[in-house]
């Protein structure tokens, strides 16, 4: 057989860079295969996508060295249109690749394009719908759907053309853990219907892999990749049963088929987990006493009679650091409005260090609570990096000495001071968003609220940035407040969590509690941890107690991973 | 955000037309709207559109607001019409009959309220059809139509592009705006005009220039999907144009034609009942 | 370093190689420049709310103004052209539900004039940071702004509806002056930042 994708010592470079992106790629991919390619932020990924969709070079020019095929052809020779023929690209962007006034122009777009005739173009949207689900949809709007909807929309608009390949760039960097595990069931069903090549290009390899995959590039089978160590010097996050049992030191054996927690062979592995279980310390609690942002019984809606948000109560104390979650439009970000003091709350109170601040301006509470938007480009109004993060002060009167001293520093925490002097639009999409943390932390807020701040990045630099907020909570006192879907986050990162579905606050536990529990997991689109399985496979009686100990248990190795790493260069 | 006016789908016989047939009705009626300062004309245009207002089944609600900023914004026009030049009626028609005097050069004549007069009738012309045309015409169907009557594709799909991202646009601009206002930025307040353009530039920035990155990707995503393969495209919201629509446009033309007729035939564009 | 950067920069501008779509950018009418007339008509409505008011009594900035010269220094005369008659009208018919086509035709007008010379602003490729591109940009906006509002918009008011010759020639000033101010202003920030955002260098590197 022929391969469909066929990478010869293929090298790439952009233009603008001075090193290329891509060097030495040999890489095929036969029909039909489903191929997962990880690899960090700035590895490159994306590139390859673009050389494969034909973006690169007819949209992103650049020197090329080596040879390339596509479905058997050069896409040189057949240009943009003849690769997009044979390759249907689901972009990362749902929103950006949503053309069409409503669902069904859009997934017609194509057919429109291809010149074929309106009745015929009726049946096969109609087919297409049906295959991604969204033919309930099919008058709506963009702006009416979610980020899931969207994103089968943008599925059901490449497959209406019969492609050969399905390209998805990072598909699950825009969705919540249920929707994202949705995503890749469909995909997955798909392959098996239409027998189409799957090139799924993730980072979130413990969610990608939530169905079967041939192949993960980085060059082995799934099963021997997970028992070896490349992963994580790969800075890509392993599933986290598999880290769980390497903890407890088991030797994973590929026979076993680790691929999935529930179909996997634990007979070897539980006595050992158990031992480790035992033995493992407690999470110690920690003591936080002053209240630093309290909600009583807020209220809002926007049509009286249908309220966004209901009842919600809560008080975060100072230094906690606390993740809120909840699927997409489940009233999350209404409530940071709230308490920014964007919009105005129906009824209830906010509370700051035990002041009402109803009577603060947005400004004024500005200065005390700090919002980073999800999207840097929503926040980023300066071309250069410096004078983006030096914004906030500027507009404080802050003496320029003063200026110059808290961005460099605050440049060095975020990683960014080698980028100094860098205009904004060098960066990568991950090296932005770290560049919006810094405009708002340069101000030093007491309260700091962050809409996903991890979104669409890989676990380094994930690790980076919390490891860095972490760091600003503990030293600074920096009370955090993280909007997120993403589980590993609040796991790891906070030691409570406030559950919002439909507008009423459900739960407001610590993170193991809630992901440990069925019925709360459901309703916030939340996916239980693996570990929970992994607990309950290997007969742990105390499963949420189990996810406790393993993130004590994660945190303490990082830790000591962090000061062996300080005392080397210390020691220079 | 203001609301702003936007389909609404409804079964009227008026929403079934072809957005061209309504394009050309709309166009054509600005053209006689604006040649034509005869008030009899007018007048009739004025109680036809309302006609057609009623007949779209437009609910007040849906026009109301916007309708409160064009009065004030006619008022305003009226007003200042007759500050700088309290004589224009008499100049047009000719004659001056002074009602009273008010203060220094300026009087009230019969001649200047009169002119005045077609000119709030000429906005009455215009007003309930654009509602009409905005609130009747389905925007995908829209661009299909223009196409067919042999508009370029393209221009048609950067209308329906536009029509596509103002709602998200406008939500853009708010999420952005309060995030800067949260930085310190503000837009109002007392600052020098200077210092409030930069805070204005501030927000509109950070909106331009990611719909900047927008228009790579929307562009990237169109031509992955084959946009401008062909000279020609098909369009699954296309309406064949019905026995209405051709009925419409020939009736329209035909009342453009005996309108602007009637208006010059006796050699001015003004009625003159003064003479 | 900047000043290094900058010179390296337009240095390098100067031989670069031509790009598929370079060619077509600034006289043909491609994907990009149908897109870039939808979503900057987009853009031009929705700033069609933000008014900065003046010492000057019911006199207000229009920042969609710099926003429509901004698209024209970029994408060329068609889609500032486009994007003025398009976004003026759609905005006036959305926001006041009325369409004066006087003050309709005369933004069209100050959009094309100010992209004739698109390609010699460079503002995607970086070049819009020089005197030189600063200037003829100012220029070209000056004579624009005159032509569409001493011009063009009287001369319709009066023609269309019979308005009083000395009211709608110092509406026009004052448009005209309001006009380049923020085009002035605004519109020559926006070119220069988003040409420091393009500047595509090859001489970037990071520094310790």
């Amino acid at each position: 057989m022929e391969p469909v994708i066929e990478f010869k010592d293929f090298s790439f470079k952009y233009r603008a860079q001075t090193q290329p992106t891509l060097r030495d790629i040999n890489l095929s991919i036969m029909p039909g295969e489903k191929v997962l390619i990880v690899g960090p932020s700035g590895s490159g990924k994306s590139t390859l996508a673009h050389c494969i969709n034909g973006l690169v070079p007819f949209s992103y020019p650049g020197d090329m060295t080596g040879t390339l095929r596509v479905g058997g052809k050069n896409p040189a020779d057949i240009g943009l249109f003849g690769v997009s023929r044979i390759v249907g690209t689901v972009l990362q962007d749902t929103d950006g690749q949503f053309i069409g006034l409503t669902v069904a122009e859009d997934l017609a777009f194509s057919l429109e394009n291809n010149l074929v005739p309106q009745e015929e173009m009726f049946a096969k949207v109609d087919e297409v719908a049906e295959l991604v689900d969204v033919k309930k949809l099919l008058e709506n709007a963009p702006r009416e759907l979610s980020g899931g909807q969207k994103q089968r929309v943008s599925m059901g608009g490449v497959m209406v053309d019969d492609v050969e390949i399905l390209l998805f760039d990072e598909p699950l960097a825009n969705l919540d853990p249920a929707t994202g595990k949705r995503a890749i069931a469909l995909i997955d069903e798909i392959r098996k219907n239409r027998k189409s090549t799957i090139i799924i290009i993730e980072h979130r390899l413990e969610d990608a892999l939530y169905r079967d995959v041939d192949r993960i590039i980085v060059d082995t089978v799934p099963d021997e990749l997970l028992v070896t160590n490349v992963l994580a010097g790969q800075g890509i996050r392993e599933p986290l049963y598999i880290t769980a049992l390497k903890h407890a030191g088991c030797n994973i054996l590929a026979a076993d088929r680790p691929q999935h927690i529930e179909t996997m062979k634990l007979d070897n592995y539980k006595q050992p987990l158990r031992e480790w279980f035992n033995k493992a310390e407690r999470k110690k609690e920690k003591n936080k006493s002053v209240s630093a942002l309290k909600v009583e019984d807020l209220y809002f809606s926007y049509v009286s009679g249908r309220p966004v948000l209901q009842h919600i109560h809560f008080d975060i104390k100072k230094g906690e650091m606390v993740s809120i979650v909840g699927k997409n439009g489940a009233g999350k970000s209404t409530l940071s409005n709230l308490i920014c003091g964007f919009y105005k709350p129906g009824k209830g109170r906010i509370l700051l260090n035990g002041e009402d601040v109803a009577s603060l301006s947005i400004k004024e509470r500005g200065e005390k609570i700090g919002l980073v938007m999800q999207s840097p480009n929503q926040m980023i109004s300066k071309p250069m990096i410096y004078e983006e993060v030096a914004l906030g002060l500027t507009v404080r009167g802050v003496p320029e000495e003063e200026i110059k001293e808290r961005v460099y520093e605050t440049l060095k925490i975020c990683g960014l001071y080698p980028f100094r002097n860098w205009p904004v639009s060098a960066l990568s999409f991950g090296q932005k968003k770290r560049v919006s943390i810094a405009s708002i932390l340069v101000m030093n807020p007491e309260v700091l609220i962050l809409d996903e701040p991890t979104a669409g990045q890989d676990y380094r630099h994930y690790t980076e940035i919390m490891e860095f907020l972490k760091d600003i909570n503990e030293n600074l006192g920096i009370t955090v407040i993280m909007i997120t879907h993403d589980m590993h986050l609040m796991l790891e990162y906070t030691d409570r969590a406030i559950v919002i579905a439909d507008g009423n606050l459900i739960a407001d536990d610590t993170p193991a509690r809630i992901l440990t529990n069925e019925i709360i997991a459901d309703k916030a689109y939340l996916k239980k941890t693996s570990l929970y399985d992994l607990a309950v496979s290997c007969q742990i009686d105390n499963p949420s107690e189990f996810v406790d100990r393993f993130i004590a248990y994660e945190r303490q190795q990082r830790e000591l991973r962090l000061r062996e790493k300080s005392t080397k260069i210390s020691g220079f | 955000m203001s609301k702003i006016l936007s389909y609404e789908e409804k079964d009227t016989w008026i929403h079934q037309l072809s957005g061209v047939t309504k394009l050309i009705f709309f166009l054509l009626w600005c053209v006689v709207s604006m040649m034509t300062y005869d008030t009899r004309i007018l007048i009739f245009m004025v109680l036809f559109s309302l006609v057609i207002f009623k007949i779209s089944k437009t609910r007040w609600e849906q026009v109301g607001s916007v309708f409160r900023v064009i009065m004030v914004f006619l008022i305003f026009n009226v007003v200042a019409i007759f500050l700088f030049s309290p004589d224009q009626g008499t100049r047009i028609y000719g004659t001056r009959t002074v009602l009273f005097h008010i203060a220094g050069p300026y009087d009230m004549t019969l001649e200047q309220l009169f002119y005045e007069l077609n000119v709030v009738i000429k906005y009455f012309t215009i007003i309930p059809t654009v509602f009409m045309f905005l609130v009747t015409t389905n925007p995908s169907e829209f661009a299909a139509s223009m196409n067919k009557v042999g508009i370029s594709y393209n221009v048609g799909y950067a209308i329906s592009i536009a029509l596509r991202y103002i709602p998200d646009v406008q939500g853009e601009f708010t999420k952005i705006k309060h995030a800067q206002e949260a930085r310190g930025i503000e837009m109002s307040g007392k600052a020098s005009l200077l210092n409030r353009i930069k805070s204005t530039s501030s927000i509109i920035f950070p909106l331009i220039f990611s719909s900047m990155d927008r228009i790579d990707t929307v562009s990237n995503a169109m031509e992955l999907r084959g946009f401008g393969k062909h000279k020609k495209r098909t369009w699954y919201m296309a309406k064949k144009m019905k026995k209405n629509d051709y009925l419409i446009i020939g009736l329209t033309v035909i009342f453009a034609v005996a309108a602007l007729v009637f208006t010059f035939a006796d050699g001015s564009r003004f009625y003159n009942p003064f003479i | 370093m900047e000043n290094c950067n900058r010179a390296a920069l337009t240095g390098s501008m100067k031989h670069r190689m031509p790009r598929r779509n370079e060619g077509k950018m600034k006289s043909k009418f491609g994907i990009k420049e149908v897109v870039a007339i939808g979503i900057g008509t987009a853009l031009f409505v929705a700033l069609t709310e933000i008014q900065i008011p003046t010492p000057i009594p019911n006199t207000y900035l229009q920042p969609r103004m710099a926003l429509m010269a901004f698209l024209a220094a970029v994408f060329g005369p068609i889609v500032g052209g486009l994007v003025g008659l398009l976004g003026h009208a759609l905005g006036d018919a959305m926001f006041y539900g009325s369409v004066w086509w006087s003050w309709v035709v005369p933004d069209g007008v100050v959009g094309l004039v100010i992209g004739l010379f698109a390609a010699k602003y460079a503002v995607k490729e970086g070049g819009f940071t020089n005197t030189k591109a600063i200037t003829l940009f100012n220029v070209m906006q000056v004579i624009a702004n005159a032509a569409a509002w001493i011009l063009v918009a009287p001369i319709l008011d009066i023609v269309i509806y019979a308005e009083p010759v000395n009211k709608v020639f110092i509406q026009g000033i004052g448009a005209f002056i309001g006009n380049i101010l923020i085009i002035g202003i605004l519109g020559t920030l926006l070119c220069v930042g988003y040409s420091k955002i393009g500047a595509k260098s090859s001489s970037l590197s990071k520094e310790d």
